[in-house]
C-alpha cells in the first residue's frame, strides 16, 4: 500500500466518495438502459492553465428521451477574465445570471453525472477542461467514460479514398447535416442539446447492438 | 425556472394551435414539464388499443402516421407542429389507432396533468378542443386539424371504398369571388379571367343565390344565345344545391356524381339559407385524393413553397403503392414515378433559384446521377446530384463555383426536407468535388477513364448514368461526347468497368441458397441491392457504353436496346430487361412495406413464390456476368 494515499484521500470531500461510490455499479449492456449525460462547457479560451469553465450545461439521454427539467446549468464566477471570447458566448463578466463557485459547479455536476457516459461533440476538450478545475480544487480527475459525437459521425459516412472526407466536422457540421436550429448555438445548454439531437441521429445511423459497440 | 430547451421549446410550440392561445408564463411553464423522444423510422409511438399515457404529443420534426392496427392503409400523417393522442388522455379511453414514426422523429411529450387545468382555465384552448373532436364543424382549425386531435376520422372511413381517400383532409377555397345578379357578364368574364378560377358565385344579401361557370359561358354566351352585355341572372344556375361545410371527401365525390356538377357550395349549416363558407372543385378532390399523376404533376409545378412538396410527396407514395398493388406493369410505373420525381426535383431548383440573392452568373446544368439518373428511383431513396457550369475566366472561376455550391447546398437540404436522404458519401452538387465548370468536368472524367482504378470506377459508375433535370441540356451534352471519344481511345476502360460490374458478389452460393449478409447491422439480410440489382445495372452501363449509345440511361431500356442491337444475344439481353424490373419492384415491394429503401430482405418473410422469383433473377444475373467476363477480357486484368 502507497504509505500516502491514505492520508490524501481522507482531505477529499463527501461528494467526491459519492462520485466513486456511483461507480462500483456496472453500466447496462443495451443502449436503451444507458443513461448519456450530453454535455457542453463554456470557456473564457482554450489554455487548460490559464482559461477558466463559465458555463456547464448537460441533459440525460435514456431511452431516446430528454426530460427537460432533467436539464443541468450552471454559471461559475469568474477572476479570469477574457472579454473576447464572452463576446462569443454573450456571457458577460457581470451578468444577470446568478453564479456559484467553481468548486459547488463541479460538486453539483458530479452528482449529477454520477456513473454515466459522457457524451459531447470534441468531448476530450470538455473532459480536460473540467479535470483542470478538479485539479485546482485538490480533486482527482473525472472517472466516466466518454462519447465523442465527432468521431462517431465519421463512422457513419462512407469510405473512399478519392470522395474526401473532412478532417475535422464542427458542431455547426452536425446541426446542418442533421437540419437541427442552431438558434442557441454558444449557450452551454443550446449546444449541449444539438449535440444530444445529432447524437440520437447518428446513433440511429449506425445502429450498434450494445453499448460496447460505441465505446468500442 | 426555465432553461435554454425550456425556451426553445416554448418558442416551437407558440406557433401552433391550441398553444398560439397561452400567454406566455403559462407556455413557459408548460415546456418545462415536457420531455423531448426521439423515435427511429417504423417505431410505435403507441399501439391501438393501449391504455393512454401521462402524456399526448407534439411532432416538433419528421412526421408520424397514425392507422389501424393491423393495416397498412395509412389514415392521417402528423406533420411539424400537429398534436395528436391528445382525445383518449381527456376522454380516459384507449388509443383507438396507432400511432408509428413514419420517418425520424422528434416529439414533444406533454404531460396531461400540467395541460389539462391550463385548458379547462383558457377558454380558447377549451373552444378550440371541443372544436376539434365535435366531427363535422365547420370551424377551419378544426377542418385542418381533424383527425389528428381526434384521432380518427369515422365518417369517411364509412363511404371510402379507396385507401388513398383519408389519407388528407380535404382543403377548399375559402377566398370566394362572388358578384351580385345584376352584373354584366363581361364584367365577370374579366374577373373570373384575372382571378384564374372556372366558377363565380353570385349572391344576394350574403345569401347564395346561383353559380355561373365556364361552361355557362361557352353554352349560353359564346353561342350567341345571350350578349356580352346581359346580366348575370339571365345564365346563372339557379336555385343551386348547396352541402354543409364539414363534408368528408367521399361525401363530396357522392354528391358530385348524384347531381353531376364539378362544384360544391358549401354553406354554414348545408341550406341556401346561411352564408357561404366555400367552394370546393373537382380539382380540390382529384388533389386530395392524389391518385392521378396529371393532378400531381400539376400540384407540384404549382408548389411555391418546399414544405407542399413534401405533401405532395406523401402523395405520390400512395400511388405508388396502388399501382403495385394493381399490378401495372413495372416500365409504365416507373417512368411515372420517375417523372414526378424528377418534377419534384425541378421545382426544388426553381424555389431555390428564385431565394438566391443574385441570378446565376452563366449557364448551368443540375444533374441527378445514380438511381435518379437511370429512372429508376421509386422510392425515395439518396440523393446523388450534380453541377456543370459554364467555363468563365479563371479570375471568376471560384465566384462563380462559390454561387453554384450555395445554390448546391441549397437544394440539397431542401431535396433532404421533401424525402430525400443525404448521400452517404457526399457525391451531391455542394460538395466541391461535384461542382465543376465544362471543361474541369472533362478534366475529370478523362482522369477516370484513363486511371481506372477501383475508386474512379466506382465514381465513373455512378456518374455516368447522369441525367439533365433542371438548366442548359447542351453543356451536359458536350460533356458527354467527351467522355464517349476519351472511352473509345482507351477501351482499356471497359475491362476495367467491366470488372467493376463483376465485383459484387454473386447472389447465391453453390446449392442454390441465398447468400446473406455475415456481419453488421444487416446481418443475416439479403442485400438485394448489391448482390442483384447491382450487376445487373453495372453490366447494362459497361455494354451500352461499349456502343457508344448515350441517350439511354434506365437498364431496362438499355437491355431493351442491346437486344435490338446484337441478336444473337437478343434472348439474354431480354431476360435482363425482365429481371431488372423484376428485381427494382421486388425492391420496391419491400420498401413500401417496411417504409425504408427496400435493399436488405429478411428472407424468412419471403414467401415460397417469392423466393423462387428471386432465384429466377440470379441465374440472369450469372448469365449475363460471365458475358461481360468473356467480352471484355477481364481474367486478363492484374487483379
Amino acid at each position: 500500500m502507497w504509505p500516502f494515499s491514505k492520508k490524501k484521500s481522507l482531505e477529499l470531500p463527501n461528494f467526491w466518495w459519492a462520485y466513486e461510490e456511483d461507480f462500483n455499479e456496472k453500466l447496462p449492456e443495451s443502449i436503451h438502459e444507458n443513461t448519456f449525460v450530453v454535455l457542453d462547457t463554456e470557456t473564457t479560451g482554450f489554455s487548460l492553465t490559464k482559461d477558466r469553465m463559465l458555463c456547464i450545461g448537460a441533459l440525460k439521454l435514456r431511452d431516446n428521451t430528454i426530460v427537460v427539467k432533467e436539464s443541468f446549468e450552471v454559471y461559475i464566477q469568474q477572476e479570469h477574465y477574457d472579454s473576447e471570447s464572452a463576446e462569443i458566448h454573450g456571457i458577460l463578466k457581470h451578468s444577470k445570471k446568478s453564479t456559484i463557485s467553481e468548486l459547488e459547479a463541479l460538486k453539483q455536476f458530479l452528482e449529477y453525472a454520477k456513473n454515466h457516459i459522457l457524451v459531447g461533440h470534441h468531448v476530450i476538450f470538455d473532459v480536460n477542461m473540467m479535470n483542470a478545475a478538479l485539479k485546482r480544487n485538490g480533486l482527482p480527475k473525472l472517472k466516466n467514460k466518454t462519447l465523442d459525437t465527432e468521431s462517431l459521425y465519421i463512422r457513419t459516412l462512407l469510405i473512399s479514398s478519392v470522395v474526401q472526407k473532412k478532417e475535422r466536422y464542427a458542431l455547426d457540421d452536425l446541426a446542418k447535416k442533421f437540419s437541427i436550429s442552431r438558434k442557441d448555438r454558444h449557450t452551454a445548454l443550446g449546444d449541449a442539446f444539438i449535440t444530444a439531437i445529432a447524437f440520437l441521429r447518428t446513433i440511429e445511423k449506425l445502429k450498434p447492438q450494445k453499448i460496447k459497440d460505441l465505446l468500442r | 425556472m426555465k432553461n435554454t430547451i425550456s425556451e426553445r421549446i416554448a418558442d416551437f410550440l407558440k406557433n401552433y394551435p391550441p398553444f398560439n392561445a397561452m400567454e406566455v408564463k403559462q407556455l413557459e411553464q408548460l415546456s418545462l414539464e415536457v420531455t423531448i423522444i426521439h423515435k427511429e423510422t417504423n417505431t410505435v409511438v403507441f399501439s391501438q388499443g393501449e391504455s393512454p399515457h401521462e402524456s399526448f404529443y407534439v411532432v416538433n420534426k419528421g412526421a408520424v402516421a397514425l392507422s389501424k392496427a393491423g393495416s397498412s392503409q395509412i389514415l392521417d400523417i402528423c406533420d411539424e407542429g400537429d398534436v395528436f393522442g391528445l382525445r383518449p388522455l381527456l376522454a380516459n379511453e384507449s388509443y383507438k389507432l396507432e400511432a408509428k414514426a413514419y420517418e425520424e422523429t422528434i416529439l414533444y411529450a406533454i404531460p396531461i396533468k400540467d395541460f389539462k387545468p391550463l385548458a379547462l382555465e383558457n377558454k380558447r384552448i377549451g373552444n378550440f378542443l371541443i372544436e376539434s373532436f365535435a366531427s363535422n364543424t365547420g370551424n377551419p382549425y378544426s377542418i385542418k386539424h381533424r383527425g389528428k386531435l381526434y384521432g380518427e376520422n369515422s365518417d369517411s372511413n364509412q363511404y371510402s371504398s379507396d385507401k388513398m381517400l383519408d389519407l388528407q383532409p380535404i382543403k377548399y377555397s375559402t377566398k370566394l369571388i362572388t358578384c351580385k345578379e345584376g352584373t354584366q357578364v363581361k364584367t365577370i368574364a374579366n374577373k373570373m379571367t384575372k382571378h384564374n378560377v372556372g366558377c363565380m358565385l353570385v349572391v344576394r344579401e350574403d345569401l347564395p343565390v346561383g353559380i355561373i361557370t365556364d361552361k355557362d359561358i361557352r353554352k349560353k354566351v359564346a353561342t350567341g344565345l345571350y350578349p356580352i352585355t346581359a346580366s348575370v341572372q339571365s345564365i346563372m344556375s339557379s336555385p343551386i344545391i348547396t352541402y354543409p361545410k364539414g363534408l368528408t371527401l367521399a361525401q363530396s365525390q357522392m354528391a358530385m356524381m348524384k347531381s353531376d356538377i364539378s362544384h360544391l357550395v358549401l354553406t354554414e349549416d348545408g341550406t341556401t339559407d346561411t352564408k357561404v363558407a366555400g367552394i370546393l372543385s373537382k380539382h380540390d378532390i382529384m388533389v386530395a385524393v392524389g391518385n392521378n399523376p396529371a393532378v400531381l404533376l400539376r400540384a407540384i409545378k404549382r408548389a411555391s413553397k418546399v414544405k407542399r412538396l413534401r405533401g405532395i410527396r406523401h402523395g405520390i407514395m400512395n400511388l405508388l403503392q396502388g399501382y403495385l398493388e394493381q399490378n401495372i406493369p413495372l416500365g409504365l410505373v416507373s417512368k411515372i414515378i420517375s417523372e414526378l420525381n424528377d418534377a419534384s426535383t425541378k421545382q426544388v431548383v426553381k424555389i431555390a433559384l428564385s431565394k438566391m440573392e443574385e441570378e446565376p452568373p452563366v449557364k448551368f446544368t443540375w444533374l441527378s446521377m445514380g438511381s435518379q439518373g437511370r429512372g429508376e428511383q421509386l422510392l425515395n431513396t439518396d440523393q446523388d446530384n450534380a453541377i456543370i457550369f459554364e467555363d468563365v475566366p479563371v479570375e471568376n472561376l471560384e465566384a462563380t463555383r462559390a454561387y453554384f455550391l450555395k445554390l448546391g447546398e441549397r437544394i440539397s437540404k431542401m431535396l433532404n426536407t421533401i424525402g430525400f436522404e443525404y448521400c452517404p458519401a457526399d457525391m451531391m452538387a455542394y460538395n466541391p468535388s461535384w461542382c465543376h465548370s465544362l471543361s474541369e468536368w472533362k478534366k475529370v472524367t478523362t482522369h477516370w477513364i484513363h486511371n481506372p482504378g477501383p475508386d474512379e470506377i466506382l465514381l465513373s459508375s455512378i456518374f455516368f448514368d447522369y441525367n439533365v433535370t433542371y438548366g442548359d441540356k447542351s453543356l451536359a451534352d458536350e460533356l458527354s461526347q467527351n467522355i464517349f471519344d476519351n472511352v473509345q481511345g482507351y477501351p482499356l476502360f471497359f475491362t476495367h468497368l467491366a470488372s467493376g460490374a463483376l465485383q459484387n458478389p454473386s447472389p447465391s452460393g453453390f446449392f442454390r441458397d441465398f447468400l446473406v449478409e455475415q456481419d453488421g447491422e444487416h446481418k443475416d439480410f439479403f442485400d438485394l441491392k448489391l448482390r442483384a440489382l447491382m450487376p445487373i445495372i453495372d453490366a447494362a452501363r459497361v455494354l451500352i457504353l461499349s456502343h457508344s449509345i448515350k441517350s439511354i440511361n434506365n437498364t431496362a431500356e438499355r437491355y431493351e436496346k442491346l437486344a435490338e442491337l446484337e441478336p444473337n444475344n437478343k434472348e439474354l439481353y431480354l431476360a435482363c430487361s425482365y429481371a431488372s424490373k423484376a428485381l427494382l419492384k421486388f425492391r420496391t415491394r419491400q420498401g413500401l412495406l417496411h417504409n425504408d429503401s427496400g435493399r436488405y430482405i429478411a428472407l424468412d418473410k419471403l414467401n415460397k413464390e417469392e423466393k423462387i422469383k428471386l432465384k429466377r433473377t440470379f441465374k440472369t444475373v450469372k448469365e449475363i456476368q460471365s458475358l461481360i467476363e468473356v467480352r471484355f477480357q477481364v481474367k486478363n486484368l492484374l487483379r
